[in-house]
């Protein structure tokens, strides 16, 4: 077997990182047999609720506050088989599965999430989660890299390959390029790398442009332009995944593609975030309006 | 030495010190060391930068916020129980160590030297500590019941995380009716201790001087004074309280040393708020005095000179009977203070003296060493302001090295070129200099020894001096080898 890959999925709150990263592992599983394992780093949760069919039941860290400490859990208490053709055990689809781990953390407002992260990563690295038989271990961490916390997967020994899902409109593309930011910095301790954008399309216009524009401008690739489908939603709705839920459609295609694209991507780079100001530029260009005058700025809209 | 003058010596050393340094440092370091002199006009009493963060790399004597807030202003406060709110650490490497002393039976109405604590865990960092907190002011009570309230000492990871304990301290004051003090002092802020005593201070007057229930029914005398800033090392405030209700006064208050929370609430009762401790206590002197009307004077009770003068300063706040009473204690402990004098002077006159300690004590005991003829050549503020270097000034007898936040390798440096019989400062610079054959005394818990406050006191810390200094050991240190030409000859 090849050696194992660790991944991890970034980009601003909101965009359909979890969505398109359980649809798109299902889909390296599903179609390629790949043998993964799930990380989700948001205390809320929910980054393997569409392989489970439900949303996890224990996470890491609340199963720690339960026992005392982290010391007391056992690896078994944590890691949960995928339901169904994501089952280990089952192999009629498939032989590759995904098991599934949340590290969890604090409600809104209290405490340290960022923390949380760390310690059940340092846990999971300890009780050797990560076994041989793994293809691709595969990080689902909360927003923005707001501090140290949430960059851990992108320090040194983790995630290797960052994959940023964003969209064609202005905050989505500040997170792009802030997230590249971390990377930058961690890139020559821990050789971290970009290796790609994914556009989750909310379907504006000029948005392939804009994301292919940006990846260009960061110095990597937009390895997908993932189209806006309501098969996604019913899917979700579910608890299920595309490739699960109706393995024909089009939508499932096109995480198939993607699945493809991510295990042969070999285009890894350091990137070259942006500065504000070309930031905006970019956003000017391929906005919505054709020029913004400098004398528009701070202006309101004509009333009719 | 040779034919150099002292103030010649003192300015060599500095621009050695200095040359040792990268550019950047060697001119931040140079802001904060200097020579003055009493004649000296803007010398670096009045230029000398201080209050400013510490030199990346080097050892600093300094302490924290936590530190200046529980280890100081309201450790000392014995019917309280102040909970350190964090790891264990903080709480358990401060315990009972600054020997603030005081009367209770500890445990059931007092509780100075024990240590609460939270006791963090990464559990706790991660989902937060309020409600560990509010368990533990619980337990608190009900193990405690006799505490007359409860203060929360923030240590640094709850300032990271977020946690609102000012929150958990209003609930619970309403919740039980206890006094609860939340004082977010983590460690992390300001640059050193100082932000803590500021800190301390302001929770005092928010929470404490706004108390006025046992004002009420408090009846007051025209002789009614407080000691501030006093913290009953080695039981100083008590000898200061005897020598004031000697000349006719009532202390109301001591703060905080063996103090209660009582007494800190009816101090808005006095007529005088007595100033020892500037440095950790004036926040809360100018506002009595803004809020109340009280007004306040610092004052010195180290050594006879010092005490006398700061007797009849006092004295003149009150009236002929107090002043005559006054005249008479002098009198009475002059004739005893002249006998130590007499006793240790003959073995002490002329030696030089390094000084480096914190809070006020860098100029309030230069009177006393000089009451036994020995001369103080250096002197430096851990976490001094400017104010103080300023108040340093008035008590220079001689060109004086002026250093501040001064670090292990500059203080080692200064002693070296200076040669001083004596270095007087603090336990982390302690066995550096015994070890190089050098007497000290440790002058932040008077080396185990004191109190050093008062007439009486300063028999006491004559002779703590003269063995420090005159102990026959320091004839020992030399290694054979060095003295073999001496045997010889």
């Amino acid at each position: 077997m090849s050696e194992l890959r660790q991944i991890a999925f970034y980009g601003k709150g909101g965009i359909g990182k979890s969505t398109t990263s359980q649809n798109t592992l299902a889909a390296m599983v599903h179609y390629y047999s790949q043998k993964i394992l799930i990380v989700g780093c948001d205390p809320k949760a929910d980054s393997t609720r569409l392989i489970l069919h439900e949303k996890a039941q224990s996470t890491i860290m609340q199963l720690a506050a339960e026992a005392g400490t982290v010391e007391d859990l056992e690896l078994e208490d944590v890691c949960k088989a995928g339901a169904d053709e994501f089952n280990p055990d089952n192999t009629d689809i498939t032989e590759g599965y995904i098991m599934c781990t949340e590290s969890g953390g604090p409600e809104p407002g209290v405490g340290c999430a960022g923390r949380g992260v760390i310690t059940a990563i340092n846990f999971l690295e300890e009780e050797g989660a990560y076994d041989d038989e793994l293809d691709f271990v595969s990080y689902d961490v909360l927003g923005d890299v707001v501090c140290g916390g949430f960059a851990m997967p992108i320090r040194e020994g983790k995630a290797q390959e960052i994959y940023i899902v964003m969209s064609g409109e202005m905050m989505a593309m500040y997170a792009a390029n802030n997230i590249s930011k971390g990377i930058l910095k961690y890139a020559n301790t821990g050789g971290v790398r970009l290796a790609g954008l994914i556009c989750n399309a909310r379907m504006t216009d000029l948005e392939y442009d804009l994301a292919k524009q940006l990846a260009k401008a960061l110095g990597t690739q937009m390895i997908h332009f993932v189209p806006r489908s309501n098969h996604v939603q019913r899917a979700e709705l579910r608890r299920m995944t595309v490739v699960e839920f109706s393995p024909k459609s089009e939508q499932a295609l096109e995480y198939k593609e993607l699945a493809r694209k991510i295990i042969a991507n070999d285009l890894k780079v350091i990137p070259t975030p942006l500065e504000m100001d070309r930031l905006e530029d970019l956003l000017m260009e391929f906005g919505l309006e054709d020029d913004v005058e400098e004398n528009a700025i701070g202006k309101k809209a004509e009333e009719a | 030495m040779g034919t150099e003058t002292l103030e010649e010596l003192q300015n060599k050393a500095i621009t050695e010190i200095l040359e040792v340094y990268p550019a950047k440092a060697a001119k931040n370091r140079a802001k904060h060391l200097g020579v003055d002199t009493p004649e000296g006009v803007k010398g670096a009493c009045d230029k000398t930068k201080s209050n400013k963060q510490t030199v990346p790399g080097v050892m600093s004597q300094r302490g924290c916020a936590y530190a200046g807030s529980k280890g100081v202003v309201w450790g000392p406060v014995k019917d309280m129980i102040h909970i350190s709110h964090g790891p264990i650490g903080c709480g358990q490497y401060s315990r009972a160590g600054r020997r603030n002393y005081y009367i209770g039976t500890t445990g059931v109405d007092t509780f100075v030297t024990m240590n609460f604590s939270t006791d963090f865990t990464e559990n706790d960092i991660v989902f937060g500590g309020d409600k560990k907190l509010k368990k533990a002011l619980g337990e608190i009570d009900e193990l405690f019941p006799l505490n007359n309230g409860i203060t929360i000492q923030s240590e640094c990871p709850i300032g990271l995380i977020g946690d609102d304990i000012q929150a958990v301290a209003k609930w619970y004051k309403k919740e039980s009716d206890t006094p609860t003090i939340a004082v977010s002092c983590e460690g992390f802020r300001g640059v050193s201790q100082s932000l803590g005593h500021h800190l301390a201070n302001d929770s005092i007057r928010d929470e404490i001087m706004t108390d006025t229930t046992a004002r009420k029914e408090f009846e007051t005398t025209d002789y009614d004074v407080a000691i501030i800033g006093d913290y009953n090392i080695g039981g100083d405030a008590w000898s200061t309280r005897l020598l004031l209700e000697e000349i006719g006064l009532r202390v109301i208050a001591q703060w905080s040393g063996d103090s209660t929370y009582k007494e800190m609430a009816i101090t808005p009762k006095a007529k005088l708020n007595l100033l020892h401790c500037y440095r950790s206590m004036n926040y809360i002197s100018r506002h009595m005095e803004q809020e109340f009307g009280i007004p306040w004077m610092e004052y010195n009770f180290f050594g006879p000179s010092k005490t006398t003068e700061s007797l009849r300063k006092i004295a003149t706040f009150f009236d002929e009977k107090i002043q005559a009473k006054t005249e008479e204690v002098i009198a009475k402990y002059t004739k005893m203070t002249d006998e130590v004098i007499k006793k240790y002077k003959p073995k002490l006159e002329g030696k030089k003296v390094m000084l480096y300690v914190g809070g006020l004590r860098p100029r309030h005991v230069i009177g006393a060493y000089e009451d036994l003829g020995m001369e103080i050549v250096g002197t430096g503020y851990e976490f001094g302001h400017g104010d103080d270097y300023k108040r340093t000034k008035e008590e220079l007898k001689r060109s004086t090295l002026i250093y501040d936040d001064v670090n292990e390798y500059e203080l080692e440096k200064f002693v070296q070129a200076i040669q001083p019989d004596l270095v007087a400062a603090g336990i982390k610079e302690k066995y550096t200099f015994q070890k190089m054959g050098l007497p000290f005394r440790q002058m932040h818990s008077w080396d185990y020894s004191g109190p050093y406050h008062g007439y009486d006191a300063f028999a006491i810390f004559a002779k703590d001096m003269d063995l420090a200094i005159n102990s026959p050991v320091w004839s020992h240190t030399k290694a054979p080898w060095e003295t073999k030409e001496e045997i010889g000859a």
